[in-house]
């Protein structure tokens, strides 16, 4: 019997073995062209092309310097503005959406929920002609103003399904109760159903930082031509513009990284979270 | 379940008082309720113009010809869809995007339950959390940086994967692989799994958490080992979450563009055209925005059979416990 069992655990440990060996390779996997691109952001370009693997002799921050001055920092603001004007909008809209859906009584209710779940399926690619002529008779095109619309139009329904579906869970006793102590629609809005949402708004703001700060196909089309575009068209202008000084294309594209990764470890309990209370089974 | 109860309960009540109601406070009623429309009047205006209105004026423009240089604007039926058929990349664009959703559900789908699997068996919570989000970091990251990220690591002079190939003796596949024909949308495809990846192992890892223990524990005492735990038990009960993922990862499929935009612009050749990009190039390019549409519809109708499907399915019945 004890053979048994030292067999048994023998084939386990093996087992163990492998599994956390192919867990860290692929951890490596993940990680180490990210530290590659950071670390080439201090090399020399003379440097990234005679030794790909070596670590940097010296901290040159100036590739840093330089990609800042040349043209990051303008992508920074745009995309830092885009990014949270449109947040503040689709959170706002989704969570008035969902409130109307899940606790008033509206006429047409089957229509808009047919609408927000509909929408869910519908991609900018399909749209995108349409839209160009649309912002152009609106004088929109090349303005912030595009792209703070139509990421709030595409994210609306995603973030209205999501904190939908972790209102109807909630329990429908306490705002019955505010209704019944005469709280107006908006009191038991603002005061009870809001409050109550917070995990769920925080991990859509969350989501939405992370659409926002890396969309392209919009950011390209609708500010491309313009000097103030967002960080992912930047980059893609200034590989193109730097040439082969490609340290400095690695320097932008660590700038424009960082914050988000550095969003996602600050918030990710929270998003996790949110995401397993709004995605259901 | 509590809608329908709610609703239910309020129909009563407009029953019991509905005979005894003057008319005046009936049609205050009404009022209210239109009046709470304001809730969820932002989102309808917006969904309809933004959105709805577009996709349908997209079908419109895909039965024009504009004439770049006078602007004219003619209708020509469905010249721009014969055209279409015409078009041999389209075809092949429509067969790398077919490639994108396939080698995506492997890796993205398939391969993300597996792994989602093994990491929520682990016994270390911290362990679970670590390698959860390291997985999760190139997902945060914009494709825009990913693609050009792995534009360079396919670099054959500065490249890390012809220098890793080289340094393991592999020098049969010293390829420049943006540079071919036959390897690019397959390297875009590959950089994609390594971005994507960790996105749906953690949705995956979320579903397999909601779980109760209790069925794990009772299968552990039965003998039943991890792997058959897995397929077994894990994977039927987590098929909502699947079907969920396997939409989301085709849909995603046909509407790639940023990384074959930034790695290889389509190129070379067209070989690594997807829809996205041929759209795009058509459309904006070339300024043949009816062609563009045209191209546009068929994205729409692929998505659209793609996501009435997985309603179709869904809808047969959820999982309980």
């Amino acid at each position: 019997m004890s053979h048994a069992v030292r067999e048994r655990s023998a084939a386990a440990v093996i087992g163990q073995t492998l599994l956390w060996s192919f867990l860290v390779c692929l951890g490596i996997v993940v990680a180490y062209p990210l530290l590659w691109m950071a670390l080439n952001g201090f090399k020399t370009n003379a440097q990234i092309f005679g030794s790909p693997f070596s670590w940097p002799t010296r901290l040159a921050w100036s590739n840093y310097a330089h990609a800042w001055n040349h043209g990051v920092q303008s992508y920074v603001v745009t995309s830092l503005l885009v990014t949270i004007a449109s947040g503040v909008c689709t959170v706002m809209i989704s969570a008035w959406t969902a409130f109307g859906l899940t606790r008033l009584k509206i006429p047409g209710q089957p229509v808009v929920l047919a609408l927000v779940l509909g929408g869910l399926m519908l991609s900018p690619t399909v749209a995108l002609i349409p839209l160009v002529r649309m912002f152009q008779d609106l004088g929109l095109y090349n303005s912030d103003w595009a792209l703070i619309i139509l990421y709030t139009a595409f994210r609306v329904p995603f973030t209205t399904f999501l904190i939908r579906a972790y209102m109807i869970d909630l329990p429908v006793e306490l705002d019955e109760a505010a209704k019944l102590d005469g709280a107006s629609e908006s009191q038991r809005f603002w005061r009870v159903l809001l409050p109550l949402c917070r995990p769920i708004i925080v991990s859509c703001i969350i989501l939405h930082v992370l659409f926002a700060w890396n969309e392209y196909i919009f950011a390209m089309v609708f500010t491309g031509g313009s000097q103030t575009t967002t960080l992912p068209v930047g980059l893609a202008l200034l590989m193109a513009r730097t040439g082969s000084n490609y340290s400095e294309v690695f320097a932008a594209m660590t700038i424009s990284s960082l914050p988000i990764v550095i969003v996602f470890f600050a918030t990710q309990r929270y998003f996790i979270r949110g995401l397993a209370e709004g995605l259901g089974k | 379940m509590a809608i329908a109860a709610r609703s239910d309960a309020s129909a009563r009540e407009v029953a019991a008082t509905g005979s005894a109601a003057t008319f005046p406070r009936r049609m205050r009623g009404l009022i209210g309720r239109a009046f709470s429309f304001r809730w969820v009047a932002a989102a309808t205006i917006v969904l309809i113009w933004f959105v709805y209105y577009p996709i349908v004026d997209n079908f419109i423009v895909s039965t024009t010809h504009s004439d770049i240089f006078t602007g004219d604007v003619e209708n020509v039926g469905l010249a721009n869809y014969a055209r279409l058929l015409h078009d041999p990349i389209v075809w092949s664009a429509l067969w790398n995007n077919c490639a994108y959703a396939v080698i995506s559900i492997v890796f993205q789908v398939f391969g993300a339950f597996v792994l989602a699997g093994i990491i929520e068996n682990l016994r270390s919570a911290f362990w679970q959390r670590f390698w959860r989000a390291l997985y999760f970091v190139p997902s945060a990251i914009s494709l825009t940086v990913t693609g050009l990220l792995f534009y360079f690591i396919y670099q054959p002079q500065i490249g890390l994967l012809d220098a890793v190939l080289d340094a393991l003796g592999l020098h049969a596949l010293l390829l420049p692989w943006l540079g071919s024909e036959h390897t690019a949308i397959y390297a875009i495809i590959a950089m994609s799994q390594w971005q994507g990846f960790g996105y749906s192992t953690l949705l995956f890892a979320i579903a397999i958490q909601k779980i109760p223990r209790e069925i794990f524990d009772a299968a552990t005492v039965d003998g039943v080992g991890p792997w058959r735990q897995l397929f077994g038990i894990t994977l039927p009960l987590t098929r909502e979450m699947t079907a969920l993922m396997t939409l989301v990862t085709i849909t995603g499929a046909f509407q790639v563009f940023n990384e074959v935009m930034v790695m290889t612009g389509g190129g070379p050749n067209n070989a690594s055209q997807v829809l996205g990009t041929w759209l795009y190039t058509q459309g904006f390019s070339q300024n043949d925005f009816g062609y563009g549409a045209a191209i546009a519809s068929v994205v729409f109708i692929v998505t659209l059979i793609t996501g009435v499907a997985h309603l179709w399915y869904t809808k047969r019945g959820r999982v309980r416990w």
